[in-house]
């Protein structure tokens, strides 16, 4: 029997329980959710008068109600010291979403931290040190103590090279503008660290330099341009499952507007099925090119829109560059950029050439170039979104293929006007603002190698595991764990010293090819387990928070209740770190060193926010934003004016280009043309292995998995990763539904459970990623782009069975994810 | 082919609903012991509804039912393959709310392949695995009634494993 949670009745939430604004801190989407919470020894009655929304509860609520709540909907948390009840349900009047909940964020509340009903006991309460063999619990002075000391001494003996930083650099969950700036504070402006990566990438970078560098921002128009758009062009990304509401309440309301749907994917996703359903099938494309040819495909796209003279002269000649090749191919541009016709002379492929390199038909990619750009009877322009995501971002030759699909919106107009865009649909809310990061480098260090080749000495960690998340996964957990457990061992050899004996120990580990690793995290994570010392974090809800979502909408989601134990918000953490190293490194006599720790004074996270978004973005403050509430401001922030903050919309609507800081304002196309396979190993492990490894998201725990792999509703679900298979390909490998499977190839070797799955092609299974109980990383190879841009997406191996079907797994559904109406 | 065949449940559970309703009254209020004695009980107390005879069910063929109150649309269905938390001499007889726990749409069946689904957004819930919803929006799997059939080979439902769409008690 499927997990049932037995509740038969909820609190009712009483007339006059508090509300606060909150943002889903999970995906870019961002939708608004309110939080009401009233004391224990009350609750609301069923009498209109008596409960929140003025209705009698009595009865039966209609439909699309705002006044019922799912039980995950439901907790009992604790708020400055009292326990009380908590709901938080999706709000109504919030635009993102307008009341919808997703299978995420209509679970926050559920995945709260409680000692009452025993939810996320998982969350680390304390910090932790590795002392007498186990994680000791103790106190932060304690904890930042060694962590100061032992990072100042690496810093100082050898230099700041020696430093190690994986973090975060997004919105919502761990990051935020608070939090950014915090460790950008302490990490590129008291130090200059330079070997330093972001939560899911190998490298500090963008994951669209391209994209920028041809002056488009890619956040650059308004969820409600889909809504009037007339044809949806989506390249390697699956709107429906990963940016759910951004789908069902504006892609949908611009199907049902009669808007078509393209879908360029070597897999058949439920995007494609869903928008079938909306649209009817005769107006939904799908493209199912073969793995890694979409930069193929969108240069016939556009040459076919070039060819056919449907591109939009007059944007072209007023705001994109005339003159031939504006910056020259070179290590830091994988393409030259520059005119459409310099572009044009380098990515020139016909149709028939792009059937056969994609394997789709010519017709088709015809089809599309026709829905994009050709002109409609009247004469008047096609107006087209355009949609792209880690399908591209984590495909072949990231910096040609995002070039490719900006290089179509620029050649037909659809930048900057109603019903347009050429936007990334985001993984992360983003929330990025630190000091300038120059001293990085472009390309910048491939951060994994680095610790691979044994360099560096102390990596702090911040809200990432990569151990679920990288590529070459197999090889990094390796020899990190090797190198931890140097520092452990001394660590354990030295038990009953001084500190002082202590850090002599640990210092000595290090030179000797060990790694001191300080994690800090909401959970015990897996790349916790290398750590020595672990210092506890607390989330959105917990702490006041504020990020901008997929159309730069900033909102403030307000706090709740209280941090979990002690833990506390990154910011004061980064704060505490900063501290404690100016006290050592005075200690140490390092005064001019130690001045450059000054100035982390803050009492709360509202303080980082003040010190470091504010300077740049006067108008805006915690204050105006709680009163703008769930639909808060589009960023850039312009003004602030009759009592409210002042957005802008959408980017670009007088065609003046910006993002790569030319003073002419002309955005450049670039000369993305075709080149196979860009990153190395790839076509050698294509030809050796039967099966490609894709790897998907499910939005059932996409972007919170970390928690939910302590949630009874999710576990029951998938207790194992899937992996989807063409049943014919099952028969052949002997396989049954929720059968264990290892995927090998040389690169690793990884686990998960067969999903039978009727539309996948066959030798390709799609491996969900990022799953606690299955690193897809394991097999990816470390292929990466000139700008150490990560290929996961294309790996290849051979499939073994490893068991039947666990008595839990045998019991889970495995029927069609395609609704079936 | 789906029929529809409300229960005589009706009456009493109008009754109810306006007990629950007097008792909510005065929660909120100033209580007398009495009335919080009253109170006292800490789950919702299901009534037992006749919903169909076994010889009424052809196989898989939904019938609409309501339980625990004719507000509460269901089906019930005998699906020709036992089931886990199925009844009947076959084992194959289940019964479920149809109002998606996302936002309440009523779902319909699909005969193909035992799933009822959501037309608002698309979500979709196995009726052979006791609702677990396969992939959709819903934050919890989908309501199932309690089922007991008895020697005439009359099937009652008697409770309900999750809370229903749009209330608050599943009793209201």
């Amino acid at each position: 029997m499927a997990y049932k949670r037995q509740v038969d009745r909820l609190p009712i939430i009483p007339a006059d329980a508090q509300e606060f604004n909150v943002t889903c801190h999970y995906c870019i989407v961002g939708c608004g959710y309110t939080a009401y919470t009233w004391p224990m020894n009350r609750q609301g009655g069923t009498d209109p008068s008596q409960n929140k929304f003025g209705v009698d509860l009595a009865e039966q609520q209609t439909m699309e109600t705002e006044a019922w709540y799912a039980p995950s909907m439901y907790n009992v948390v604790r708020q400055n010291g009292k326990d009380v009840h908590l709901v938080v349900k999706p709000d109504a009047n919030c635009v993102v979403n307008s009341g919808l909940g997703s299978v995420r964020g209509a679970r926050m509340a559920e995945n709260r931290p409680s000692k009452v009903t025993g939810t996320q006991q998982q969350r680390l309460s304390d910090p932790l040190v590795w002392r007498n063999g186990v994680w000791q619990p103790t106190s932060w002075d304690d904890a930042l103590d060694l962590v100061a000391r032992v990072t100042a001494r690496v810093v100082t003996d050898g230099s700041e090279d020696d430093l190690v930083v994986s973090v975060f650099d997004h919105g919502g969950s761990a990051g935020g503008y608070e939090n950014t700036w915090a460790t950008g504070k302490l990490y590129f402006d008291s130090m200059k660290v330079k070997n330093i990566r972001i939560h899911n990438r190998p490298a500090y970078n963008s994951e669209v330099h391209s994209s920028r560098d041809m002056g488009v921002d890619e956040l650059n128009n308004s969820y409600s341009d889909y809504e009037v758009t007339d044809t949806i062009f989506v390249v390697g990304a699956n709107p429906m499952e990963c940016q759910t509401n951004l789908y069902l309440n504006h892609m949908v309301k611009g199907l049902q507007n009669g808007a078509r749907f393209i879908m360029v994917d070597p897999r058949r996703t439920v995007s494609v099925h869903s928008a079938e359903q909306y649209a009817g099938a005769e107006n939904v494309l799908h493209l199912p090119i073969k793995e890694g040819t979409d930069l193929a495909l969108l240069n016939a796209i556009m040459t076919e829109i070039v060819d056919q003279r449907w591109t939009d002269a007059e944007f072209i000649a007023a705001s994109t560059f005339q003159d031939g090749q504006a910056v020259a191919q070179d290590e830091a541009h994988p393409a030259s950029l520059g005119s459409l016709d310099h572009t044009m002379q380098a990515i020139r492929l016909s149709l028939a050439e792009a059937e056969t390199i994609c394997g789709v038909p010519a017709a088709d990619i015809a089809k599309a170039a026709e829905w994009i750009a050709k002109p409609k009877d009247d004469g008047a322009r096609r107006k087209c979104t355009l949609a792209y995501e880690k399908g591209i971002i984590w495909g072949n030759d990231n910096y040609r293929v995002v070039g490719a699909m900006v290089n179509i919106a620029l050649a037909t107009g659809n930048v900057g006007r109603e019903g347009t865009g050429v936007c990334r649909l985001g993984g992360h809310q983003e929330g990025y603002f630190r000091p300038a990061d120059g001293h990085v480098g472009r390309p910048a260090e491939y951060v994994d190698q680095f610790l691979i080749r044994g360099l560096g000495g102390v990596h702090h960690i911040w809200a990432c595991d990569h151990h679920k998340t990288t590529i070459n996964a197999s090889e990094f957990k390796r020899v990190h764990k090797r190198r931890a457990d140097m520092v452990k061992d001394a660590i354990d050899a030295a038990a009953g010293g001084t500190r002082e004996q202590l850090v002599e120990a640990i210092v000595s580990a290090i030179s000797a090819g060990g790694l001191f690793v300080v994690d800090m995290d909401i959970i015990h994570s897996q790349i916790g387990q290398n750590a020595h010392v672990i210092l506890p974090a607390c989330e959105a809800s917990e702490m006041n928070l504020t990020s901008m979502n997929g159309e730069r909408r900033l909102r403030l989601s307000e706090k709740y209740m209280d941090p979990y134990g002690n833990s506390r918000p990154d910011c004061l953490i980064a704060a505490g770190i900063a501290q404690n190293m100016e006290r050592v490194l005075r200690e140490m006599g390092q005064d001019a060193y130690a001045d450059q720790f000054k100035g982390y004074d803050w009492e709360t996270e509202e303080d980082a926010f003040m010190d470091g978004y504010n300077t740049g973005n006067p108008e805006v403050t915690y204050e105006r934003l709680r009163a703008a509430g769930n639909n808060g401001v589009q960023e850039p922030v312009t003004g602030y004016e009759n009592g409210a903050l002042v957005g802008t919309e959408r980017l670009y609507t007088d065609g003046v280009f910006t993002r790569h800081g030319r003073e002419d304002g002309k955005a450049l196309f670039c000369a993305s043309g075709w080149r196979g396979w860009q990153a190395p190993g790839k076509a050698r492990e294509q030809a050796a292995h039967k099966y490609w490894i894709n790897n998907v998201r499910a939005n059932i725990f996409w972007q919170n998995q970390f928690l939910d792999q302590r949630n009874e509703f999710v576990q029951d679900r998938f207790p194992y990763p899937f992996i989807e298979m063409n049943p014919d390909d099952m028969v052949e490998e002997g396989l049954n539904p929720g059968d264990l499977v290892e995927i090998i190839n040389d690169n690793g070797v990884t686990q998960g459970m067969i999903y039978p799955t009727a539309t996948a092609r066959r030798r390709q299974v799609a491996m969900v990623f990022g799953s606690p109980a299955g690193s897809q990383g394991n097999v990816i190879n470390d292929g990466v782009n000139e700008l150490v841009l990560p290929n996961y997406k294309h790996c290849w191996g051979d499939i073994r069975k490893v068991s039947d079907a666990t008595r839990e797994a045998a019991r889970v559904t495995f029927k069609s994810k395609e609704v079936a109406l | 082919m789906k029929c529809n065949r409300l229960v005589d449940t009706g009456r009493r559970q109008f009754l109810r609903g306006s007990l629950m309703a007097t008792a909510g009254a005065a929660v909120s209020t100033v209580m007398t012991p009495a009335q919080a004695k009253a109170q006292a009980l800490a789950r919702v107390e299901y009534p037992a509804n006749r919903l169909a005879n076994l010889a009424d069910l052809a196989v898989n063929e939904p019938m609409d039912i309501t339980y625990p109150d004719a507000d509460s649309p269901g089906v019930l269905i005998k699906l020709g393959q036992a089931v886990e938390g199925g009844i009947g001499p076959d084992g194959d007889v289940v019964a479920f709310s149809v109002l998606c726990p996302h936002k309440g749409w009523p779902m319909s069946y699909s005969a193909e392949d035992k799933t009822l689904n959501c037309p608002g957004h698309h979500s979709r819930f196995d009726c052979e695995a006791g609702g677990q919803q396969i992939w959709g929006h819903a934050t919890q799997n989908l309501p199932q009634f309690l089922l007991r059939v008895d020697d005439a080979g009359d099937i009652y439902a008697e409770g309900v494993d999750e809370l229903i769409y749009g209330r608050l008690s599943n009793v209201l």
